[in-house]
């Protein structure tokens, strides 16, 4: 099988490089007018910005009230990296080894929190919450956002386990190994950048969760999306941009840790 | 002879002996799942059954009062109406766009490809409400669109771009383009390109080898890819609620306001169930249609 370019000379498809460029630039154009933004030293939200500071930084690191809800929001993300990572590890094993019946239930059970709308979600859990007593707790912001990212861990480790040769750890259960010991020595080590990668997904998937935290992630604990998302709704404020350029850095070194990964296991 | 027996005799034990061992080791495999799916359980199933029971509860009463007032009043169905129109142009913009992208990274070298891929999977791991953020940035009355365009001459007056459906749905066709193209272009990746060649070596030119070949066995990743956008859309609140300035109410904003401003459960769990039952019921098409599997292909 051969991917590759059809026999059509490349400039009768200029027109179609030239659609597919625009809309890469449209995809990734907010991002990179966000981050100038956030150096302006105006009020105002002009691009390009006119004089360079860094005062919106300051703003936002002077700030009590931003600096709690972020550190509640890293605390939450590092929390749900402990529990989904390795939930979500055991599932994909027990999804891969076993052969049985139930495993393809089990598959869509770990899909569900991407189908079910997140603002049912969000309620549900408002709901039970306040019969738990819950509601703007540390405990009810992990579990939930837990939910949210073990079913990115449960893909992450599948396809990491798919482009792992099995045989391996028969060849240690021949040897007398216990499951649990063949998977710890022989598995885990060779799908443990897999594992990373879900790991550096759940942090991100609870860093950035909105919908959900507007119900559970209020008082105490209120999360930084939350902030941002109110704060949004009465004013633009360009602290809100650098927040939001500190986050995409965040995100993009955990994308290019990802990626550095994925070549390793190559 | 006598040894012979002992022997099977041993044989037979040992066997049922393994058996055993494998089916203990089967269960213990299979509980390996269960932490997962008592969180999914215990966190979304039950919650959810919850608000389909409450559903059936208005004023202290069980009946069908919730869903009645959805056909009863204007206002509900015309909340629909909004929630699967703006949806199904996002997703018809999303495919418009987003084909081309996956047409051609799916014809590309490796490299090549990849590159082109980050474009599309950093701004699908930026956060919702970053780039919504963004948007209204850029929409707004002194923002780059109206700057430039007044710059060259087009317009006099900036235009009404965020606060509105306009606002609305370029927010939303950002957020939901990666959904789409990801799909598709690992469908697009395993096509075969001599297919293509071949089409072209017996007289199809290529716009006919495109639509005769190339775009039916696009068909599975393109329907698994739109149908997602579509029912993500349907349930989308973040960026309708910042970019639609209160124009746009989707069902998901509706829901939102119900429970937190009315503390009425029942009228927000009815428009809940509703939503899940058409987000599933869309979920079963693809999985007839394209299989399941599809759709998470990141």
């Amino acid at each position: 099988m051969s991917v590759g370019p059809l026999p059509i000379a490349p400039y009768r498809r200029l027109w179609l490089y030239g659609v597919v460029a625009g809309v890469l630039f449209f995809l990734v154009a907010p991002i990179f007018i966000v981050i100038p933004i956030s150096f302006s030293d105006s009020e105002f939200l002009e691009f390009p910005p006119r004089g360079f500071s860094f005062r919106w930084y300051a703003a936002y690191f002077n700030d009590p009230q931003w600096m709690a809800a972020t550190r509640v929001s890293l605390i939450a993300a590092s929390l749900t990296v402990l529990f989904a990572t390795p939930l979500g590890t055991a599932a994909a094993y027990a999804i891969h080894r076993a052969q049985s019946r139930w495993v393809r239930s089990l598959h869509v059970l770990m899909l569900l929190p991407q189908m079910v709308p997140l603002i049912l979600i969000g309620i549900g859990l408002f709901y039970v919450y306040i019969q738990l007593g819950l509601v703007n707790s540390m405990l009810g912001i992990v579990l939930a956002h837990t939910l949210l990212a073990t079913p990115f861990v449960v893909v992450t480790v599948l396809a990491g386990l798919q482009s792992f040769d099995m045989t391996q750890e028969k060849v240690a259960r021949s040897l007398g190994a216990s499951w649990p010991v063949a998977f710890f020595t022989v598995t885990l080590p060779q799908i443990r950048l897999s594992v990373v990668s879900g790991g550096f997904f759940a942090f991100i998937t609870s860093l950035d969760e909105v919908v959900i935290g507007l119900f559970v992630a209020g008082g105490d604990n209120t999360v930084l999306t939350r902030r941002m998302f109110l704060s949004l709704r009465d004013q633009i404020e360009p602290t809100i941009a650098a927040i939001s350029s500190l986050l995409i850095v965040i995100t993009l070194a955990a994308l290019i840790a990802v990626a550095l990964f994925a070549r390793k296991a190559d | 002879m006598h040894d012979m027996t002992a022997c099977q005799r041993g044989h037979t034990l040992n066997r049922q002996e393994l058996a055993a061992d494998e089916r203990r080791e089967k269960r213990q495999i299979l509980g390996l799942s269960l932490p997962a799916a008592a969180i999914i359980l215990i966190l979304l199933v039950i919650p959810v059954g919850w608000l389909f029971a409450l559903s059936f509860v208005s004023n202290g009463e069980i009946g069908l009062a919730n869903y009645a007032r959805m056909v009863e009043y204007s206002a509900y169905l015309s909340i629909f109406s909004t929630t699967i129109l703006v949806s199904l142009f996002v997703t018809l913009l999303c495919i418009v766009l987003g084909y081309p992208v996956a047409y051609l990274l799916g014809q590309l070298p490796p490299r090549l490809a990849t590159i082109g891929l980050a474009f599309v999977i950093v701004p699908f791991w930026t956060s919702i409400l970053v780039r919504t953020y963004a948007w209204l940035v850029i929409l707004q009355r002194q923002g780059i669109v109206n700057d430039a365009l007044i710059g060259i001459g087009l317009i006099d007056e900036p235009l009404r771009l965020a606060h509105n459906l306009t606002g609305t749905i370029i927010g939303m066709t950002h957020v939901m383009l990666p959904f789409l193209v990801l799909p598709l272009y690992a469908t697009v990746r395993n096509i075969d390109g001599d297919l293509m060649r071949a089409a072209n070596n017996m007289g199809a030119s290529p716009a006919r080898a495109f639509r005769d070949v190339f775009l039916p066995l696009s068909m599975p990743g393109l329907i698994a890819g739109s149908l997602l956008v579509f029912i993500l859309c349907l349930g989308f609140y973040v960026t309708p609620q910042i970019l639609g300035g209160g124009r746009v109410i989707m069902v998901s904003m509706k829901i939102q306001q119900n429970v937190q401003t009315y503390f009425d459960w029942g009228a927000g769990s009815a428009l809940g169930v509703v939503l899940l039952l058409i987000v599933f019921a869309i979920f079963y098409l693809v999985h007839r249609l394209a299989g399941l599997d599809r759709i998470f292909a990141r």
